[in-house]
């Protein structure tokens, strides 16, 4: 029992920091004062890789300061926030998760839309359960990861098989959408569910899928600092950047869209 | 056993109070975070919550998987116990630390290790899937698979302290009447250690009981298939905290009834 729980705490506790490689651009935006000291964000696990890059992106233009994340599905996180945890941003996947944060008072701020994201199929390298669409969900026979319900990636999916009116089949609903890309890319499931951008972050072990009826799941992606961040002017300035023209190439690269 | 007690009071004198303090933190360290669990606990809803199908289901699945893999435990790690407690062969106390490398590996590292030997690609997995059609991830199997990999260090290690503990002369005494290795092995040497062997199978059952990370990464989350207690837990989270902590005290209570059976044993140092 203990062992869950704490499960939970380290799941997302995967921070790592990053070193700062000077980059001089000369359009990083503005700081409104000075910044210094460590910055704690939590993001949603399809942020991995963007949020990383920015990070670094950040501690160059603000020597001294450090970025310490973590990353993990937006409910748990924003469960670890409600429960007290000592953040200074909160990134989500989806609104709802926001707003609950918002609901309990610890973000007083109004959060911002600052990417949008979109479902994509993937499956493994060479498509090996030969997946064409939306309707191989509905079989049996490939083998099918999905995120649980519970998370945005989740929620994102059940919304467009009930626009394509398939039943899914699902051999697996995984935590976050992270773990349900690792079945992909290990080859143990036919075919996913999960955001553009991570097919694309998982490089050439997977292929993509784009299929009609993601228009009718985007995921709007809201960004705030905590009401009783440790670091409020880091946070100020760091949701400041990641609204920046710098992060928003960032973002286009990764596969997001502008929201 | 009050005399008994009587006389250890009046050997150890006056306790030391640089021990009794820590002694007392590490004591409130280990037990308030059930407390603030019980305390927390939505009491009134208990029965409602408990009685969903889902619980039930998770429950069920918990219990016969951590039976299952207890029993696959008690028959490939008895036999390696007494490998190892017994055996002459080199490098043996090597392959004793080996045994207990999944008590140290992350679980979640346990559970993709075992995908890369086990899984539809895996070095082994790849020939069952050819072969037999068998493939374990995501299924009941699988979380029997992932559950024995982290529990089975304990068993072992019990019942090789107790093999160790037990006096060879009866061993020998049996052989010299004529007793087969299998026969003595059977009648004498089971039976001697047969306390070791059922603490070993009850820690073996609380660790499977309450695996999660090994799970979730090699047999993954499919409610009534291998959405075990721990992972109901995690999921639970996400929505509803208060039936992740329902669904803890279940947890919690089973781990106690398991302690309080194995309570003289932890006492003696045995285990």
């Amino acid at each position: 029992m203990i062992r869950s729980l704490s499960a939970v705490a380290l799941t997302g506790a995967v921070a790592w920091t990053m070193v700062g490689c000077g980059s001089d651009k000369s359009s990083d935006p503005a700081p409104t004062d000075k910044v210094s000291g460590t910055v704690t964000v939590f993001a949603a696990a399809s942020l991995t890789e963007t949020f990383t890059e920015l990070g670094k992106q950040f501690e160059a233009a603000h020597p001294g300061v450090k970025v310490v994340y973590s990353f993990g599905a937006s409910s748990a996180l924003a469960e670890q926030i409600k429960q007290g945890a000592p953040v200074d941003v909160f990134a989500s996947a989806a609104p709802k998760n926001m707003q609950q944060v918002v609901d309990a008072g610890d973000i007083t701020a109004k959060p911002v839309m600052f990417v949008r994201n979109r479902l994509e199929i993937a499956v493994p390298k060479g498509n090996p359960g030969h997946v064409t669409g939306l309707a191989d969900f509905g079989k049996t026979e490939p083998k099918i990861a999905l995120c649980a319900e519970q998370v945005p990636c989740g929620a994102a999916a059940k919304t467009v098989f009930e626009v394509a009116g398939v039943t899914p089949q699902p051999d697996t609903r995984e935590a976050d959408v992270k773990a349900v890309l690792t079945k992909v890319t290990l080859g143990e499931v036919d075919a996913a569910l999960v955001y553009r951008t991570d097919v694309k972050a998982a490089g050439d072990k997977v292929e993509g899928i784009d299929f009609p009826e993601a228009d009718k799941a985007i995921n709007d992606y809201p960004v705030a600092p905590l009401a009783k961040a440790p670091n409020a002017a880091a946070a100020a300035a760091f949701v400041e950047f990641v609204r920046s023209d710098q992060a928003h190439t960032v973002f286009t690269k990764a596969g997001f869209d502008n929201p | 056993m009050t005399r008994a007690s009587a006389r250890r009071r009046t050997a150890q004198g006056r306790r030391p109070l640089i021990l009794v303090l820590p002694a007392v933190c590490g004591l409130a360290f280990l037990l308030l975070p059930l407390a603030g669990l019980l305390l927390r606990a939505p009491w009134r809803s208990v029965p409602d919550r408990l009685f969903s199908t889902e619980v039930g289901q998770a429950l069920r699945l918990s219990l016969v998987c951590a039976s299952l893999a207890t029993v696959l435990c008690l028959g490939l790690g008895i036999p390696l116990a007494w490998l190892l407690a017994r055996g002459e062969i080199p490098g043996l106390g090597f392959v004793r630390a080996l045994v207990t490398v999944p008590l140290v590996l992350p679980p979640v590292v346990g559970g993709v290790a075992l995908l890369l030997v086990l899984g539809r690609r895996g070095i082994i997995g790849r020939h069952l899937n050819e072969w037999f059609g068998v493939s374990l991830p995501f299924t009941t199997a699988g979380v029997v698979v992932a559950e024995a990999f982290v529990a089975m260090p304990f068993l072992v290690i019990s019942v090789e302290g107790a093999l160790r503990g037990a006096d060879p002369r009866y061993e020998e005494a049996a052989a010299t009447l004529g007793a087969s290795r299998w026969l003595t092995f059977r009648r004498v040497t089971l039976p001697s250690v047969m306390p070791g062997v059922i603490a070993g199978a009850v820690l073996c059952w609380a660790r499977a009981l309450g695996e999660f990370g090994a799970t979730i990464t090699f047999a993954g989350n499919f409610p009534g298939k291998t959405t075990t207690m721990p992972l109901a837990v995690y999921l639970a989270l996400e929505t509803d905290p208060e039936d992740a902590i329902v669904l803890s005290l279940v947890l919690l209570f089973v781990s106690v009834v398991v302690l309080a059976a194995l309570r003289d044993r932890w006492t003696r140092g045995v285990v």
